[in-house]
Parts: structure tokens; sequence; C-alpha cells
């Protein structure tokens, strides 16, 4: 028998006293909004045959070898980055992986911007793409401040200008280093972890946008 | 190894010149930042054009 139950069963049975607690509640929304076989599915429509459906799964493959070396770099410090032939390398895989992640995120943009990805009730999961978009510039822009060399003290002096036209320079100032740092390793990689996490999350409940053309031919030349 | 290309990717790019930039109108970009643009539009169009193989696949 070559064809599985893929339907998932429960493990424990719920005692009908405990059907009413808050945690009982919780697993009922969330398995009922993001069952398992769709959270984790074993097959994908025939549409997503095009390699315009690969920068997302690229996108989030670069951002993983970001946060790697992005964790390897805060363990070792400046003087490692700078002076060492490992942490050379390092540093330059957080940078590409950086030039490459804004590339295929921005591919990825163009291919779900002509697709109207936003149709079918997905306009948070365009929403969460756009925020991750905006919270990953803020993120490499306090990453180039944050090198401790001449070309992050150039970056900050010529973004502090940027910024105090725009008013935002009294909470946000580029020049103070400590400030920049933390928003760079902790604040902003949370955010954008966080969202892309949700965006992913949100591309599961709804599922991959069909073409324009498969969903007017399902609703009779409607779009 | 490490000198060879260093020199190599030197007289590709010297980086102890200021960059290359480009004007057109009120235009203005940097040399670097058009050939990455236009990097990405040729990925796009090659992405859509490029027909997917799919391998065949056992449904049984």
């Amino acid at each position: 028998m070559s064809i599985r139950d893929r339907s998932v069963a429960p493990t424990t049975p719920i005692l009908e006293e405990d059907a009413a607690m808050w945690t009982a509640k919780i697993r009922r929304s969330l398995v009922s909004t993001l069952p398992p076989e769709r959270l984790i599915p074993d097959r994908q429509p025939s549409y997503l045959s095009s390699w315009i459906y690969m920068f997302g799964a690229l996108t989030l493959a670069a951002l993983s070898i970001i946060v790697v070396t992005g964790v390897l770099l805060s363990l070792e410090g400046p003087t490692w980055w700078h002076l060492s032939s490992v942490g050379l390398f390092v540093n330059s895989l957080h940078l590409w992986s950086v030039e490459l992640f804004f590339f295929f995120m921005v591919v990825h943009l163009w291919g779900k911007f002509f697709m109207a990805a936003w149709r079918g009730n997905r306009a948070l999961t365009w929403m969460t793409g756009v925020i991750t978009l905006l919270a990953s510039v803020g993120a490499a822009l306090t990453g180039y401040v944050s090198q401790t060399n001449f070309d992050s003290q150039w970056i900050a002096t010529q973004a502090k200008d940027g910024l105090n036209s725009v008013g935002v320079g009294a909470f946000f100032n580029v020049l103070n280093f400590g400030q920049m740092l933390m928003w760079h390793i902790i604040l902003l990689p949370l955010a954008v972890i966080a969202i892309t996490v949700l965006h992913v999350l949100l591309v599961r409940k709804h599922g991959i946008v069909p073409p324009i053309e498969l969903t007017e031919a399902n609703q009779g030349g409607e779009a | 190894m490490t000198a060879i290309v260093t020199v190599l990717l030197g007289s590709l790019i010297d980086m102890s010149k200021p960059g290359h930039y480009i004007h057109w109108g009120f235009l203005q970009i940097s040399l670097s930042n058009l050939i990455v643009v236009c990097l990405m539009v040729v990925t796009f169009v090659a992405a859509i054009a490029i027909p997917y193989k799919r391998k065949a696949r056992n449904r049984s």
C-alpha cells in the first residue's frame, strides 16, 4: 500500500473538563488556523513550476547565512573580524549574504508585485513582506555603521545629516556607536526574523497565490 | 595565492579611487549600483523566461 493516511491523529485525548481551558482553546485555534499538513505540505500546486517562485526561499536561505555569520561575529568581536583571516572571511560572508538577501528579496518583490500577490485575502502577507523589507534596510544601515572602520565613520556622518533632516536624529543617532550596535544585533534582527516567520506562516496559511489567469478561469472570467 | 587574487581583483576594481557615477538629468547612480540593478532585471527576466523542468515522478 503506497498511499498512507495523511491525517494526523491527536496523541492524547482531551478530557471534557479541559476543553474550556485557555491552553485547549489556543491549541484548537492554532490547529484550525494552520493544520500540520498545511504548515509542512508534501506537495505544491503545479503552477509553482517556475523559477520566479524560488526567490522567496533563496531570500530565506540568505537570511539564515546572515544570522549564523552574525552570531559568529558577535561572539568573536571587531579585532577578530578585522585582523584574522577567518574573521575577515566570516565578515565577508556576512556582507555578501546581505547583498544576496537584498538581491533575492527585490526579485521576489518584483515577481509578487506583477502577480498581484495580495489577491485572495493575502493583504497581510504582502504587508508583512513590506515591513520586513523596511526593517532590513534599517538592519543594513546600522550594520554599515557598526563595522568599526573608516567606512563606517564616513557612512555615519553622511547618514546623520539625512536623518536629522527628517527629524529622527534625536532618538536614532547614527553617531552613537553603542546605540547602533544594539539596533543592529538585537532589535532589528529580532524584528526581521519575527516578521519573516509571520510572513512564512501567512504564506502557508493562505497558500501560494495562484496565477491571475487561473483565478479568472475559476471565476468565469471575472478578476 | 592571496597576493595573486588581490592583484587580479585590484586590476578589475580599484577601490582606492573615487567611484564612477552616471548622471542622467537629475538622476545620479553609481556604476556599481547600476550594475546590480541590471543584474536583478536580467535575473528577473530569466526566472520568468527559462522553462522550469520538472522531474517525472511516480504518482502511484
